[in-house]
């Protein structure tokens, strides 16, 4: 209640200024201060998002959060998945698109995106950063190493049991059962599987010889569900290894990871290093942040098996009051408030400081 | 009817209001159905052309129809291993209801077996994958230790008892009030006179049973087990969410690589699917579409060849 009363008022100082100042409301917030949420009310209109289920719950915190500053703003997200994304902002059905991979080049280069100007281009916004957790439920095993060639073959089914002397030498400390490996994928069309098949591919090439793919690409192993179904299957079953989004991961074991000499857990900080660290693609636009996640780096404090995703919006709109919602929007979930949001309400790694000003830096050049 | 042609002037009745609006309401819902009907039909068809006309290049998937044959192949077969199970257990509950049991405890064991029906299918899947699955996976594992030589159980056992058997006892359980409740109805309507005659040429309960109340029921049974089957085939939630799936042609009834069923495979993909990838899964779904039409085309037509000589008129 304070706070809306809060709010109003703001609304009342904002729109007084505005009035007084006459054209200041087309003037852009200064960058980097992570935009609309102290300007309260600033923003209006309507915009419709399509895109990447992996991002749903963090653009409803988003949303919530974006809409109670702003009440005359109706932001709408769409989770149809990250294909249906794409498709939409290029046809000009979605204002902005949410995706697990950057639009490619020859979808920026066939342009025409519908809800663009005429000769805008696209960017790419990495906003949503997921480190994705190898969990396991081994009897009498509380820690496990794994290095890229041994996971991928353990998720391929080349390793099918759990005292196989590759999983042996790099856990010389851990008492391994004779049980055969049940490996758990997702069932469903993920990009969770598709992150963790691209960290495979840039690893370990030998064993994993398929192009990375939302779909499983082998027949063996055990298919779940969703998220939930295989944290559960991992739960219940036994002898399991899985994989989720970090934050599901709850009381199960969660496998090191093998990064140059060191195992490395996940964290929040690791997850967004390696966002940092990789270079962004290159003879794009410069406000697009297509980051090629480089998984092979070998770099102290980073965790490589990360799921990045992006909101993907126009250099220029045809209507300039969704550009300014689109800004506002965007501004709010770049910025540390919005990016805490998500990692509170969607286990999400926050991006880093220095990644977040870039992002707004391009958001700024938005038209 | 046979009385009208005596009466030849035929007498119109006044037709009021009410019997208008009645007639024609009835006439109403009667058509709505049949569009509905022709609709989806229309739509399926119109969707899936994509599907099968694309270069197979193009297709996400691959050539369109090695995807759905495995697809169809597990429909068909998981259902067919819950009516294995579910047919025979209904036909014992509904003669039990029937012929054996006190009135009392028939009527309350009816009232929960319809409860059963009322069950949502998520509950079902919930159920099968939280529960009946870590419940039977030891089972599983006892089964292949000692019956490893029976072709079916061939495989390593999945870790987590998410197998087309698991999904199987689910539909099972799923199909098995429909089935039950039919069955039933229809040995209960089995004419005492047979009974009677029976009991008084000395047979015993089972041999009244097997000589009059079955034959009399066979066409019965036949319908309810097509009914559950048509419910078995389009079950979608519960398998998507018991199953480990693969699209494979498999036998095996305990390892991880499971044939999966259209209708969860739709489930499964659609959410991301985009472009020709969506005309492929609806194309697969006209497929289940034209399987469970034929099931049920196949039941009448057993029943109504039945129908003459088993003294069901």
């Amino acid at each position: 209640m304070n706070f809306k009363r809060l709010g109003s008022i703001a609304a009342l100082t904002v729109a007084g200024t505005i009035v007084l100042t006459s054209c200041a409301a087309n003037e852009p917030a200064p960058a980097g201060n992570g935009g609309s949420s102290d300007a309260a009310g600033e923003f209006v209109g309507e915009i419709v998002g399509i895109g990447a289920s992996s991002q749903g719950s963090a653009q409803e915190a988003w949303i919530a959060g974006f809409q109670t500053a702003n009440p005359e703003a109706t932001i709408s997200y769409d989770p149809q998945g990250s294909g249906a994304g794409r498709e939409s902002f290029i046809s000009g059905a979605a204002d902005f698109a949410g995706s697990d991979r950057a639009l490619n080049d020859e979808e920026i280069a066939a342009g025409g995106f519908g809800a663009c100007a005429p000769d805008a281009v696209a960017y790419n916004l990495p906003v949503y950063v997921s480190p994705i957790a190898l969990i396991f439920n081994v009897e009498g095993v509380d820690e496990l190493n794994l290095d890229a060639a041994t996971a991928a073959a353990i998720f391929k089914g080349d390793i099918t049991t759990w005292n196989d002397p590759a999983i042996a030498e790099l856990n010389p400390d851990a008492e391994l059962p004779s049980a055969n490996i049940t490996a758990v994928h997702r069932s469903d069309d993920s990009g969770t599987s598709e992150n963790l098949m691209e960290y495979f591919v840039a690893n370990a090439p030998e064993v994993w010889d398929v192009e990375p793919d939302g779909v499983w690409p082998y027949e063996g192993g055990e298919g779940a569900q969703g998220t939930s179904g295989v944290v559960d299957a991992v739960t219940q079953g036994t002898n399991t290894i899985g994989y989720a989004d970090a934050s599901r991961a709850g009381d199960l074991g969660v496998a090191k990871i093998q990064v140059g000499e060191e195992f490395v857990e996940y964290t929040p900080e690791a997850a967004a290093a390696i966002v940092d660290a990789s270079p962004v693609a290159e003879g794009r636009d410069e406000n697009d942040l297509a980051i090629e996640v480089d998984r092979t780096l070998e770099e102290p404090g980073i965790y490589p098996i990360v799921l990045v995703s992006y909101l993907i919006a126009c250099s220029e709109y045809e209507d300039a009051e969704t550009a300014e919602l689109v800004k506002g929007y965007l501004s709010y979930v770049a910025s540390e408030e919005g990016q805490q949001v998500a990692a509170e309400e969607a286990g999400a790694a926050p991006i880093s400081a220095e990644l977040s000003e870039r992002v707004a830096a391009s958001i700024e050049a938005i038209q | 009817m046979t009385t009208a042609p005596a009466k030849a002037p035929r007498i119109q009745a006044p037709k009021r209001p009410g019997d208008r609006i009645f007639s024609t309401s009835t006439v109403v819902a009667g058509s709505i159905i049949l569009a509905t009907l022709a609709a989806v039909a229309i739509f399926l068809v119109a969707q899936s052309i994509p599907a099968f006309t694309a270069p197979g290049e193009e297709v996400p998937t691959g050539s369109f129809w090695s995807y759905v044959g495995p697809l169809a192949f597990g429909t068909v077969w998981a259902a067919a291993l819950a009516l294995l199970m579910a047919v025979p257990l209904a036909i014992g509950i509904a003669l039990f209801i029937s012929h054996y049991a006190p009135r009392r405890i028939a009527q309350g064991l009816g009232y929960v077996i319809d409860l059963l029906a009322a069950v949502p299918s998520v509950v079902f899947g919930l159920w099968g994958a939280t529960v009946l699955a870590p419940m039977v996976q030891p089972f599983y594992l006892w089964l292949q230790e000692t019956f490893g030589w029976f072709p079916l159980f061939y495989g390593q056992v999945s870790g987590t008892g998410r197998t087309v058997f698991t999904v199987a006892i689910v539909l099972a359980v799923m199909v098995l009030p429909i089935i039950t409740a039919l069955c039933r109805e229809v040995f209960l309507q089995t004419p005492v006179l047979h009974e009677e005659a029976a009991l008084a040429l000395g047979a015993t309960r089972w041999e009244m049973i097997k000589t009059a109340v079955l034959p009399f029921g066979r066409p019965g049974i036949i319908s309810a087990s097509m009914l559950g089957l048509g419910r078995a085939l389009g079950e979608t939630m519960a398998v998507a969410m018991v199953l480990s799936p693969s699209v494979v042609v498999s036998f095996f009834l305990l390892t991880s690589t499971n044939p999966t069923t259209i209708a969860a495979n739709i489930a499964l993909q659609y959410p991301e699917a985009h472009g020709l990838g969506v005309n492929v899964l609806i194309a697969t779904g006209l497929i289940l579409f034209v399987i469970t039409l034929a099931v049920n085309s196949l039941a009448r037509f057993v029943i109504n060849r039945r129908k003459a000589f088993s003294g069901a008129n």
